[in-house]
């Protein structure tokens, strides 16, 4: 064997052992990731399965003393706040991406909207509930859905305005070429094209601000407030999944502890199913390239 | 039916660099003219500035007359209006990755507005049809997506997409310098064909393409436009030094 040759085989030896370490690591991290979920996951099952029932999902709570009840309009209320928080939130977030990304470049104005979105980014929840309720439930006198919505809807914007942006910026140049060359009007060009090519992106920036305001606690401790019954109005306060997981949840009693558990699998089981059916639904007339 | 293109005093500017400096230019209506330069010379600068795309650039600028039949370009009308009748084909394939086969070639008119669903069939396929790529997707038109297919039929879906808005005017920047050989010949033969019907002004770094496919000839360097006679003058007997270095390979 020649010199050449040698070395040529210890440095095989040395990379394949470099890419068996480098497989290895990503595999390793990957469980990393995944672990905890899985145990939250399997964890809340454990505890919380044995409590779910067809009342939980149709009866309301009941008093102390009394077992049994549900949480129907706690998933009811839920789903109202959020639905209100995504309408303000997701236009809200998207049209203000689109500005950063299409009409503001360089602007001193859309420097300090995405600067400001970074920090509102990174407030505290509790403080955008206690801002909200100086704003909007000690003018009104009482707690409402309306507010709750408010409070999340305002939390959701800065993820949707930058993932908008950042997905906007991936759009290559030419294929807003494209459309300009064909003689679309540049709002056109956006509305149709550039922000449908980015969609996929910009679904999974509203989805991932969805999922993080929908467990959210604190801000609707002070604004959406609960109620034990079903929702009358809008105006009024309302249950919400979260806060009655917290109420029940530093109860003293062992009956409203097992609600909890079960109420938290179920928004768990609820956050992933609308994930995925706004994936599904929302996949049909995007194409897929083959690149 | 094309129609002529006539360009006067043309300046035009990226910030403070002047890439094109005083051309004069007359494109007759049904032929095809091809513009030959080293990199860098501005001949895409200045297609662009025939349709107006040059100004997208918030950085650019043009002064002087282009003139399209009786219409002054940067006078009598907006730029889309301008865009809808100079119709154009990029260098880099670029069909419309969420859409469909049929939607790619049917977007001009959909963003536009128009919404006659059998006109609208009828114009996807004579476009297809007449960039040469009906028959190899006719069967797939809503089931797969423009960026599936090749780089070649790619562009061809491109040159459709452009035709089906019917401009009178087709600028064409390097429509083949991505393509492999068969590709290319496809769509030196498309060029071919169009020229009945519409005025083509192609930019090409391929001097035996321009040989083909254009009667007229234009050399650019350095942002000037050195000689522009007949394809056949400019290749056998150009007037200019210059030209005659850049066709026999001395530079560039």
């Amino acid at each position: 064997m020649t010199e050449t040759q040698q070395s040529g085989k210890l440095n095989s030896v040395l990379r394949s052992m470099a890419n068996h370490t480098a497989t290895g690591l990503a595999v390793a991290s990957t469980i990393l990731v995944v672990a905890p979920l899985l145990a939250i996951f399997g964890y809340l099952l454990y505890k919380g399965a044995s409590s779910l029932n067809f009342d939980f999902f149709t009866k309301l709570p009941v008093p102390i003393g009394e077992t049994g009840g549900g949480m129907a309009n706690a998933i009811v209320g839920s789903a109202i706040v959020l639905g209100l928080g995504s309408m303000l939130g997701i236009p809200v977030g998207i049209a203000s991406g689109v500005y950063l990304a299409e009409f503001g470049r360089g602007k001193l104005l859309a420097n300090m909207v995405r600067f400001t979105a970074d920090v509102l980014n990174g407030v505290p929840s509790i403080v955008m509930g206690i801002s909200i309720y100086a704003l909007i439930v000690l003018r009104e006198k009482h707690f409402s859905a309306f507010a709750g919505g408010a409070v999340l809807g305002i939390m959701m914007i800065p993820t949707i305005t930058r993932t908008t942006e950042e997905m906007l910026l991936t759009v290559p140049n030419v294929v807003r070429e494209a459309a300009l060359g064909l003689g679309v009007p540049n709002w056109r060009a956006v509305t149709s094209v550039m922000l449908r090519t980015a969609s996929p992106g910009i679904i999974t920036g509203c989805m991932l601000a969805f999922a993080r305001v929908a467990g959210e606690t604190a801000p609707l401790l002070f604004t959406a407030f609960g109620n034990e019954f079903w929702p009358k109005s809008l105006n009024q306060p309302i249950a919400a999944l979260p806060l009655q997981i917290y109420t029940y949840a530093i109860s003293p009693y062992d009956d409203q502890h097992r609600l909890a558990w079960a109420g938290a699998l179920v928004l768990i089981i609820l956050i992933m199913v609308s994930v995925t059916l706004v994936r599904y639904v929302t996949s049909h007339g995007v194409m897929k390239g083959a690149r | 039916m094309g129609v002529g293109i006539e360009v006067k005093n043309l300046n035009a500017w990226y910030g403070q660099t002047h890439s094109l400096v005083d051309i004069n230019l007359n494109m007759p209506a049904n032929h095809a003219t091809a513009l030959i330069g080293p990199s860098g010379c501005g001949k895409s600068t200045f297609v662009r500035c025939l349709n107006r795309m040059h100004e997208t650039n918030p950085i650019a600028r043009a002064t002087g007359s282009v003139r399209m039949g009786d219409i002054d370009v940067y006078k009598d009308a907006s730029p889309v209006e301008i865009r809808r009748r100079i119709g154009m084909v990029f260098q880099r394939p670029n069909p419309f990755p969420t859409m469909s086969i049929y939607d790619n070639v049917a977007s001009g008119l959909k963003l536009n507005g128009f919404r006659n669903r059998r006109i609208m069939d009828e114009v996807v396929e004579r476009s297809l049809r007449g960039s040469a790529l009906w028959d190899e997707v006719k069967d797939d038109l809503r089931k797969k997506s423009g960026a599936s297919l090749s780089g070649g039929q790619q562009q061809r879906l491109c040159i459709a997409r452009a035709l089906a808005v019917e401009p009178e005017v087709l600028l064409m920047d390097e429509p083949a310098s991505a393509l492999d050989p068969v590709s290319t010949s496809k769509i030196e033969d498309l060029i071919f064909n169009l020229k009945s019907q519409y005025t083509i002004v192609i930019v090409t770094h391929n001097m035996q393409q321009a040989a083909r496919v254009a009667e007229n000839t234009g050399f650019f360097l350095n942002g000037r436009m050195v000689e522009f006679d007949s394809t056949h003058k400019i290749f056998t007997n150009p007037s200019d030094k210059r030209t005659e270095d850049y066709i026999t390979g001395r530079f560039g």
